[in-house]
């Protein structure tokens, strides 16, 4: 149907592209949501708590994310859940972003220096109203430009799901490329798209990183 | 009863003792002043009395509560103690009002409607009515710790600890902080400084103490106390800063 | 359905996944040599060199961290025969691999270099030091102290990254066990065991940067230790 890389083909990759928007933004929401909750866990919980996610994080974080993405699709399927490819991307994408993202915003909470505890504490708030009013706003500055450089690395990390059939972009230019036999063509229209959604992210992040240091140094 | 009684407080950092058994008692509107050298124990005995450093040994009542327990009793000691820091720790992500207002409105619920002449008398006690909008970098050191003692006051306490509050001020903004104290004190606010100020701690407070080596090693009424030191080791400590 | 784990016929490919180790493990050194080598060049040259060459390295640097690996890869391995050169699976691996490290070390590189202060470089040049031998003996180490943390880091991702070579079937630790897989059907136990092997060696290489990095930041001076007199053998003597 296609015997040569055109107009179509691009039209394609595009269709692959959005699916790959689709998959970061599921992945980033779902990381978030775990990330946080486990950042929590991790700097502020009893010590078993603490414990068990440090574990987690150690684990994940030397794992291949391949290895990950295999075991969700492959692995899950045999203990008799079958997981179509997007939901076994999904789940493994967000199994990996949720590992890096604690870890992230653990160290932002961590970097929030002990006195703004000491003088929320001394003003009576309770823990809660610690976190909420004191810790976290400030913590959230901080995070800001790592969250959205680790964003490019979640819309990078979708592209391993194409090794277990999600059509994604780079699943689109491998479909393109056994049509129309132009690899050079296609994986640089592919890589152009890629930087097209990751450039403006990285040079945000360094922007939001910048602006941070430069409001630190007061 | 005492606005603040500590007995037999005793306290280390593993196996270093900090605190020796430390006993001292301040009336309703004393204005006690902490002196000693580094190391003395002093910040440390500060930082017990509100309940930020635990202790192994004695007791601490102060304004009516024992420092023990749940934090939610410490919640409701620290309520009515108030306390200024050496290094201000100011929010820096709210500006002087929200600073103010923040523990009144969500610890002690005071309504919205509130704040503003709240915001108000405090800032005026440390003369600094046009600041309100100003976000904590956009302030000297001298200011920035004058609004921490604004948020102190804000929540109306019936003690005030000062740890060192002038310390980590260049010498020419210590002045304003340590005017705004002196009005406090005439005020007849109880009041217990840490401080390195001999000539501020003798001219302000009511009773001067001495700390050394963990313990309260000499007191007294602030104007004999430097005229005329009892022991070795507070003539020594004092010789170079009084003629 | 209860599934029974059997680990049996996997481990009987023990030989294989052994093999694979070791690639994987030469694979992962070799790039990390070479990626190292052009991010430590690439930096230099963005902080100290002619503007032209600091504008191209710019360029490697973001076209090489904001796409994948994955298509960096399909990119060297399927396109470039295109423009006539034609590599190994293997080669084209270690290609790519080393590039994608190649760009993130750069920054990485220059973040330590921009953190020395300039009053050192004065110092050394005030002593009568070329500019290369003040980046040689007063700058490198001290910078590479500050960055070793984000560096080794970096190359943990480059060891896990590796396994995306299987995609053009270089031979690795993953392309063994996708053959495993393929041929016993016995998939979450193939991929527990590979995950199990990765997270060792990220432990064992994490174990080499720890101990490089006590011979590179605590050890005294190599010449003549006998003749420098204890005091200055102190550890914060050293930068």
């Amino acid at each position: 149907m296609m015997d040569s890389f055109g107009w179509p083909g691009v039209e394609f990759l595009f269709r692959g592209f959005m699916w790959t928007i689709g998959l970061s933004v599921i992945t980033f929401l779902a990381g978030a949501f775990f990330g946080l909750l486990f950042a929590l866990g991790r700097a502020l919980g009893p010590r078993w708590l603490r414990f068990a996610i440090g574990g987690y994080i150690q684990l994940v974080q030397a794992t291949p994310l391949l290895i990950v993405v295999f075991l969700a699709f492959y692995g899950l399927s045999f203990v008799g859940l079958y997981f179509p490819p997007l939901a076994a991307a999904a789940i493994s994408l967000t199994v990996y972003a949720t590992a890096f993202l604690a870890d992230i915003w653990r160290g932002c909470i961590e970097a929030v220096p002990r006195t703004q505890w000491e003088a929320a504490d001394s003003l009576a708030l309770s823990r809660m109203q610690r976190l909420r009013y004191v810790i976290l706003p400030q913590a959230f500055r901080i995070a800001l430009g790592p969250t959205v450089g680790f964003m490019v690395q979640i819309v990078k990390n979708t592209s391993v799901t194409a090794l277990i059939g999600f059509v994604e972009l780079t699943r689109a230019g491998q479909l393109l490329n056994n049509m129309t036999f132009q690899p050079f063509h296609v994986f640089l229209t592919v890589a152009v798209m890629y930087f097209a959604a990751c450039y403006p992210l990285s040079l945000s992040s360094e922007t939001l990183k910048e602006r941070k240091s430069a409001s630190s140094t007061h | 009863m005492p606005a603040l009684r500590i007995e037999k407080l005793r306290k280390s950092y593993g196996a270093l003792p900090v605190l020796k058994g430390i006993d001292l008692s301040v009336e309703n509107g004393d204005v006690v002043a902490i002196i000693g050298r580094s190391g003395s124990g002093k910040s440390t005995m500060l930082r017990c009395i509100n309940g930020l450093e635990p202790f192994q040994e004695g007791s601490i009542e102060v304004a009516g509560h024992r420092v023990e327990g749940s934090s939610s009793r410490l919640r409701e000691l620290r309520k009515e103690v108030g306390m200024v820091f050496q290094g201000y720790n100011l929010f820096p992500h709210l500006n002087v009002a929200d600073n103010i207002t923040l523990a009144p409105r969500v610890v002690k619920g005071v309504p919205r409607a509130e704040c503003d002449a709240l915001v108000q008398q405090v800032l005026s006690r440390v003369g600094l009515e046009e600041k309100a909008g100003a976000y904590p970098d956009e302030l000297s050191g001298g200011q920035q710790q004058r609004v921490a003692i604004a948020r102190s006051l804000a929540m109306k306490p019936k003690v005030m600890l000062f740890d060192e509050v002038t310390s980590a001020l260049d010498p020419e903004l210590t002045g304003e902080v340590l005017k705004t104290i002196a009005e406090l004190a005439e005020a007849g606010m109880t009041m217990v400084l840490v401080t390195h100020e001999m000539s501020f701690a003798r001219r302000v407070a009511t009773r001067t103490v001495f700390m050394h080596e963990g313990r309260v090693w000499e007191e007294g009424l602030s104007e004999t106390f430097f005229s005329s030191p009892q022991t070795p080791e507070l003539q020594s400590f004092i010789a170079p800063n009084l003629n | 359905m209860a599934y029974q784990m059997n680990f049996t016929p996997v481990l009987a490919r023990a030989p294989e996944l052994v093999e694979g180790t070791i690639n994987t493990v030469f694979l992962s050194a070799q790039s990390i040599a070479i990626g190292v080598t052009i991010g430590l060049a690439i930096a230099l040259i963005r902080v100290d060199g002619p503007k032209w060459a600091a504008a191209a390295g710019a360029t490697y640097v973001e076209a090489f961290r904001n796409t994948p690996l994955l298509v960096q890869l399909f990119l060297i391995f399927f396109g470039l025969p295109y423009m006539g050169v034609r590599l190994s699976a293997n080669t084209a691996a270690i290609l790519a691999i080393s590039l994608n490290l190649g760009a993130y070390s750069t920054e990485i590189f220059r973040a330590g270099l921009l953190a020395i202060p300039r009053t050192q470089i004065e110092a050394g040049l005030a002593l009568g030091l070329s500019r290369l031998q003040v980046m040689r003996y007063v700058i490198i180490v001290p910078a590479l102290r500050i960055i070793y943390p984000a560096l080794t880091g970096q190359l943990t991702l480059t060891l896990l990254g590796s396994s995306m070579a299987s995609a053009i079937s270089a031979t690795e630790l993953t392309l063994a066990a996708a053959k495993i897989e393929s041929q016993t059907f016995r998939s979450l136990e193939t991929f527990l065991i590979a995950a199990a092997i990765y997270i060792a060696l990220t432990f064992v290489f994490r174990a080499i940067y720890w101990l490089i990095g006590l011979w590179l930041f605590r050890r005294k001076a190599p010449p003549a230790p006998v003749l420098v007199p204890l005091l200055e053998r102190q550890p914060e003597a050293r930068i």
